[in-house]
């Protein structure tokens, strides 16, 4: 194998490793912002447009094919599309069990959206909520956002 | 019937959040840009634990789904909750990372948070 073939190979699978890193936690909270977003307002796009497709889901593929039709629900996959690779890189950054909790806030967010488009209503249990909701959040996020390196399990320790 | 699907709906979550954890870790760090997503993008399609992570979001999307046509979105969405302890515990002993006292009071406040605000 000559060597660029080699340089070629490390460039593909290990590079963004060693290049600078974005994963800074003002980054982190920066990209949970857009994970929770991206989430929040797709399901409610997807809620949204599947309240007026007429007919009921059931085990017909066509029904689900006819619904992505609706301009709402095409807007919601497509955001929840985003929703999943932003969520693949967020955690490519922070732990697992930093991210969860933290995408708890999403909750909080459901339920603003709920009252605001869908006509839900609040009550002071949903205020308790939210509260728990936010000093959880508070608690993780001021915890260590990767507590093992994302090389930690793996073969790409070679590029540390 | 809703128990079966809750069931169905839990560990599906666990299991595809903890296969796509454990494939990003393994991949490092990725970036936030056009090419980064595109990178992403054939990630998904040439790697098992990840294809398999995606498939066991979309059961739970559908189940999920199938249980709010039968059961209230109050016991839905606190039920589907209980991935949220069953997540930070195997995120503990399966993927080793370190969940301490801070972490964990900080992940039951929020799992309390959401089982209010669904009522």
């Amino acid at each position: 194998m000559s060597d660029t073939s080699v340089l070629a190979v490390l460039a593909d699978e290990q590079v963004l490793t060693v290049r600078r890193s974005q994963a800074t936690k003002i980054n982190t909270f920066l990209l949970l912002f857009a994970v929770v977003m991206f989430n929040a307002v797709g399901n409610l796009a997807l809620a949204w447009g599947m309240r007026h497709v007429s007919e009921t889901m059931g085990w017909n593929p066509l029904g689900y094919i006819r619904a992505m039709l609706n301009p709402f629900v095409a807007l919601g996959i497509v955001l929840l599309i985003f929703w999943l690779l932003t969520r693949m890189t967020l955690l490519s950054w922070a732990d697992l069990s930093f991210v969860l909790p933290l995408t708890g806030l999403g909750y909080i967010l459901a339920a603003l959206f709920g009252k605001l488009f869908l006509g839900e209503s609040v009550t002071p249990a949903h205020w308790l909520g939210t509260i728990f909701i936010f000093a959880g959040t508070a608690m993780v996020g001021s915890t260590d956002q990767q507590t093992r390196g994302s090389c930690a399990i793996t073969r790409c320790g070679a590029a540390e | 019937m809703k128990w079966l699907l809750l069931s169905v709906i839990v560990l599906a979550t666990v299991m595809g959040d903890l296969l796509q954890s454990y494939e990003m870790k393994r991949s490092g760090e990725q970036t936030v840009n056009a090419r980064g997503l595109a990178r992403l993008l054939r990630m998904i399609v040439s790697r098992r634990h990840l294809l398999l992570s995606i498939l066991c979001m979309a059961i739970s999307f559908f189940a999920f789904m199938a249980l709010v046509q039968i059961a209230p979105l109050s016991f839905a969405v606190p039920a589907s909750a209980a991935t949220f302890v069953l997540e930070t515990l195997l995120a503990k002993f399966v993927l080793k990372e370190h969940v301490g006292k801070r972490r964990a009071a900080g992940a039951l406040l929020v799992l309390s948070g959401v089982v209010l605000l669904a009522r």
